[in-house]
């Protein structure tokens, strides 16, 4: 890596302000971040880390509700949201390994939008509100393509509201090598509706699937989804998956998470 | 019974304890005075001429002590092939040059082209961004049958073509089997790819060269399986060192699997720089570095017939192979696809006529050579595969047609018609016994579980045999090996009667500081913690040629026993002198010296002692000191055996394939330390696992690695492995080496690959899939299930 100035804020405030030059990149766990600047592909100058922030590490459930502080580990969430949403849970012990899961944070996966990552899939799937230090955004408005989100530069994820569905699942079909969603699929039922969010398989990274939401809201059963077949235009196609095998994948997985739910 | 200590125990491994208490001492925990950083400016075109290479920002760069090209070793040889294999026609191949640092041309992503030396390794980084290098992409070859097409843009351009060499084995038998192939009553064809593998060892390579400028000596500290060989192939022909003046060191090394077998160009580079500098240079390869430096492992292309009768009797072999060289002949390339793959190809069975056409390809690719196996794995897998479609094709069951066609064991010694002697072997046995610890009478069973749950079960077995011991000189020489393939050891008993044994073999894993010193203290009947293995340091060892091939306790271990019998042979004289006897009386077993028919007796330490406090001593007849160095060349390879069953489920909506059982029942002859034996066979077909369902290296058509980290290249994690069942109890000890042994380090990664294929061909034999490439991912046999392969 090049050489770089390291600030440890210690609220949010001070990372803004540390944020604010434009020349300094936001770490949060540093599962992307770090591998990158190792080969050299990136060279921030400063990084600000966000991992000394208290306020940032929360999770507190109200009103039908759970909001978790933007840097709150993955093993923190499978742990302390359990009992409140487990379907999310669920998604945030199975994160990558032991160690990606003490390190890495819900912030950081959201801001990064790896269009292969589990969380993003989680808040669209769930209809989660992402909230920064200057406002809070829809999912639905919030996950703008590969990497592409609506945070302003230097902005900053402190936290994630979610609300909590009846019932959710989240299926997920492992790249070989990497262990990312080779296609995941969220779904969460409410009781105004079913959404279905998938990663790992578009080009514009995560997305509903409005098909599969509409077949399983008027009956959630695996049969509502036996007619529907996702497009394969714009999947991924690389050495561990067609387009054709993505699309595939997504009816499976979706198929999956319900019988899960039923 | 089992024993406690000696052949034959499981001795727990001692070297563990510093293993594992982060106490191991690797190449890149050396650190010396004064040392500076090397970094390799490596080419990130697969094919390129350059045109110029401005070194002059970066040499003025803050920390830098100086930046070398080709220029600067002009005066220095190549680094060398240590195998020529002679082609059909009776010619030699083609051998390019190999320069440290790239001439003229760049041809792989990761060929070195320049490195930096500085005080620290940023430095060192920051100023290669300054090197202008004006490199001009050329035309990648990488498909190995358009590399060998009619006006192919040539990987080297003094060659001919990419053609390294065309093989043909028995050469005199080709027109025989083209004939018993045309007049067979059946014959199967398979096509198939032997897939292209990245070994990743642990610990990625690392080299610190060391000058003493005031004896005039290199020391080299590296990650090598083999530092005599290393010396041998460096000092004399790369940078013109002495071997007096020439120290090799490679302590502990966290893995090989082959791709630390070979001499690199950063060895030399190091060591070279060193002196030039008057400064010790260090390198640490970073894990991106590895996949595009490490010499790669197997990339064949074959397609094999077997031709047989109407009761499925073997009658021709025929088999057509590209294998892939890559851009340049890495140290033992050219033998891997020619005599440790053509000499196998008949496997477990009688097949009268064999013919075997191996062409050797250069391509813009990282260079290929031996990886876990070298070249049984590609004859086992080719031949296992074509078999069990053979028994589809016949409608004959799979293990039947094998047992049809076995070399029974009243047949032993059993010449092949590809020139090997199998000394001793029992096939039915292991098969018999793989039989059972699989418990393939329940299988039905067990898929008829699997389907109720919408899974599709399948059973696959495979036979294999090797050539192990990798030896006889004389042999080996006769088929283009430019050195010896013998093993040493020296034997050294100290005063006080504790010993160190030095040895020519290396351990990077296999566990020698244990089951070495069981061998030896077990002779001498004394307590292994008495022994004391030295290994991995040319200044402290006598001539070795290393560990691969599993030679290490065939060879190795044999030098070593040859060694102990001339030390015990000079202690009893010594005892018939202390005991006043005749010699001839002497006796010695469990560490006692006895005359028999008397109550004299006189123990081991007391005739070490007289050895090297020679008061009471015959002089006259004999020397002081009790220490003795054997070479062993054996008379002949050592065959190891054995029988591998795997069980899979596939889900039929995803594809994915899950490996639920594996057996192994192996023929490894005498056992030294069973527990070391069952954790290499472990070991081997988890790599097995790897090969044939994850790992897989891949180039686009530009050259550029798709894999190149294990963001894609999928490496076998604890969850991909089931609990291995291996039993190593049917054993045909080998008949020309003193301990009856065979070796265990590569069957693991040689007999699985194709059980576990053939487990999942019939998992999906209802869906009419013949064949699917490895590694069988998910899409991959998704695809052949619904006919999109």
């Amino acid at each position: 890596m090049y050489a770089f100035d390291l600030v440890k804020p210690g609220t949010v405030a001070e990372a803004a302000s540390a944020l604010a030059g434009g020349e300094a990149q936001a770490l949060g766990g540093g599962q992307t971040l770090i591998p990158t600047l190792k080969q050299r592909l990136a060279d921030p100058g400063t990084l600000v880390s966000l991992s000394h922030i208290d306020e940032m590490k929360y999770v507190r459930e109200s009103g039908g509700t759970v909001e978790i502080g933007g840097g709150t580990t993955h093993a923190m969430v499978a742990k302390a949201v359990a009992d409140i949403y487990p379907g999310l849970a669920d998604l945030a012990g199975r994160i990558g390994d032991p160690s990606v899961r003490n390190r890495g944070t819900i912030g950081g996966s959201l801001a990064n939008n790896d269009p292969s990552a589990c969380y993003p899939a989680g808040a669209l799937g769930s209809g989660a509100t992402i909230i920064t230090d200057k406002r809070e955004i829809a999912a639905d408005d919030y996950f703008q393509g590969m990497f592409t989100t609506a945070l302003d530069e230097g902005e900053i994820v402190t936290g994630v509201r979610f609300p909590i569905p009846e019932k959710a699942h989240y299926s997920k079909m492992p790249q070989p090598a990497s262990r990312f969603p080779l296609v995941a699929v969220y779904v969460a039922k409410f009781a105004d509706g079913v959404r279905v969010a998938v990663t790992g398989a578009s080009e514009d990274g995560v997305f509903r699937w409005t098909e599969a939401e509409e077949a399983l809201g008027a009956n959630f059963s695996t049969d509502a989804l036996g007619g529907l077949s996702a497009s394969e235009d714009g999947m991924i196609a690389d050495i561990h998956g067609t387009a054709a095998y993505r699309a595939h994948l997504i009816g499976v997985m979706t198929k999956r998470a319900v019988a899960e739910m039923s | 019974m089992p024993k406690d200590s000696g052949i034959g125990a499981s001795s727990k491994r001692r070297e563990d304890v510093r293993f594992l208490t982060g106490n191991g001492k690797y190449t890149d925990d050396i650190n010396v005075a004064g040392q500076s950083y090397a970094h390799f400016v490596r080419s990130d075109v697969a094919h390129g001429r350059i045109n110029s290479i401005d070194v002059s920002a970066a040499e003025a760069a803050p920390g830098v002590l100086k930046v070398f090209t080709a220029a600067d070793f002009a005066e220095v040889g190549g680094v060398p092939c240590g195998w020529c294999v002679t082609d059909r026609h009776g010619n030699p191949m083609q051998e390019p040059k190999h320069p440290v640092l790239a001439e003229g041309k760049v041809r792989h992503v990761g060929d070195p082209y320049a490195v930096v030396v500085a005080e620290s390794l940023s430095a060192a980084r920051d100023a290669a961004e300054l090197i202008e290098a004006d490199i001009e992409e050329l035309e990648a070859v990488i498909d190995m049958k358009a590399a060998v097409a009619d006006g192919a843009t040539k990987v080297h351009d003094d060659l001919t073509s990419n053609l390294c060499y065309d093989w043909g084995f028995v050469e005199e038998n080709r027109e025989a089997v083209d004939e018993a192939i045309k007049g067979a009553h059946h014959v199967t064809t398979l096509e198939l790819t032997n897939n292209r593998l990245v070994a990743n060892p642990m610990e990625p390579r690392v080299a610190v060269g060391e000058y003493d400028p005031w004896k005039d000596e290199h020391t080299l500290y590296t990650t090598s399986q083999n530092p005599h060989v290393i010396r041998l192939l460096m000092g004399a022909f790369v940078l013109g060192i002495p071997e007096h003046k020439l120290r090799v060191i490679a302590p502990d090394v966290g893995g090989g699997f082959g791709t630390k077998i070979f001499h690199y160009a950063e060895e030399a580079f190091c060591t070279f720089a060193a002196k030039a500098l008057k400064r010790p240079v260090k390198w640490t390869s970073s894990r991106s570095e590895a996949f595009i430096s490490d010499a790669h492992g197997r990339d064949h292309v074959t397609k094999i017939e077997l031709a047989m009768d109407e009761e499925g009797k073997f009658l021709a072999l025929r088999t057509d192979t590209y294998a892939n060289m890559g851009a340049y002949l890495s140290t033992f390339a050219p033998s891997v696809p020619t005599w440790l793959h053509g000499t196998l190809m008949a496997g477990n069975y009688i097949t009268p006529l064999i013919y075997v056409n191996v062409k050797a390809v250069f391509t813009n690719t990282v260079p290929v050579d031996a990886y876990r196996g070298a070249g049984r794995p590609e004859a086992t897998f080719q031949l296992e595969r074509v078999v069990d479609k053979a028994a589809r094709e016949m409608g004959i069951d799979p293990v039947e047609l094998r047992r049809r066609n076995f070399i029974d064991k009243s047949q032993f010694p059993y010449a092949t018609p590809v020139a090997v002697e199998y000394d001793t072997g029992d096939y039915h046995a292991t098969m018999d016994k793989l039989l059972e610890i699989s418990d393939r009478d329940g299988f039905e069973a067990r898929k008829a579980e699997s389907a109720a749950r919408g899974k599709l079960r399948g059973f696959g077995v495979a036979h294999y045999i090797e050539a192990c011991g990798i030896a006889p000189s004389n042999l080996v020489g006769q088929l283009g090996a430019r050195a010896g393939l013998y093993e040493s050891a020296t034997v050294r008993v100290n005063a006080t009667g504790s010993i160190s044994v030095m040895t020519g073999s290396h351990s990077h894993g296999q566990g020698h500081e244990t089951s070495f010193a069981q061998v030896v203290a077990d002779m001498l009947g004394i307590d292994e913690a008495q022994v004391d293995i030295v290994h991995g340091d040319t200044a402290r060892t006598p001539m070795g040629m290393g560990t691969y091939g599993s030679r290490s306790i065939a060879v190795g271990g044999s030098a070593m026993v040859r060694a102990t019998e001339k030390i015990i042979a000079k202690a009893k004289k010594v005892a018939s002198h202390l005991m006043e006897a005749s010699e001839s009386d002497v006796e010695f077993a469990n560490g006692q010296f006895t005359v028999a028919g008397t109550d004299k007796s006189v123990a081991w330490g007391d005739v070490c002692l007289a050895a090297y406090v020679p008061h009471n001593y015959p002089l006259e007849d004999i020397e002081p000191g009790l220490e003795e160095t054997a070479f062993y060349d054996p008379a002949n390879f050592t065959y190891p055996s054995g029988g591998y069953a795997c069980e899979v489920e596939v889900d039929p909506e995803t594809g994915q394939v899950e490996v639920l059982a594996f057996s192994a029942a192996d023929d490894f002859g005498n056992v030294i330390n069973p527990m070391i034996v069952e954790g290499q066979v472990h070991g081997g077909v988890a790599q097995g696992i790897g090969q044939a369902l994850l790992e897989n290296c891949v180039y686009d058509e530009n050259g550029q690695l798709l894999t190149g980290s294990y963001m894609d290249y999928a490496m076998p994690r604890a969850y991909d492995v089931p609990m291995f069942t291996v039993d190593h109890s049917c054993q045909t000890p080998c008949t020309h080496n003193p301990l009856g042994v065979k070796g265990c380090g590569e069957a693991g990664a040689i007999g699985s690959p194709p059980a576990i294929v053939n487990a999942v061909i019939d998992a999906l034999s209802g869906h009419g899939v013949e064949h699917i490439d490895m590694p069988l991912s998910p899409q991959r046999v998704w695809a052949a299930m619904h006919g999109k392969g």
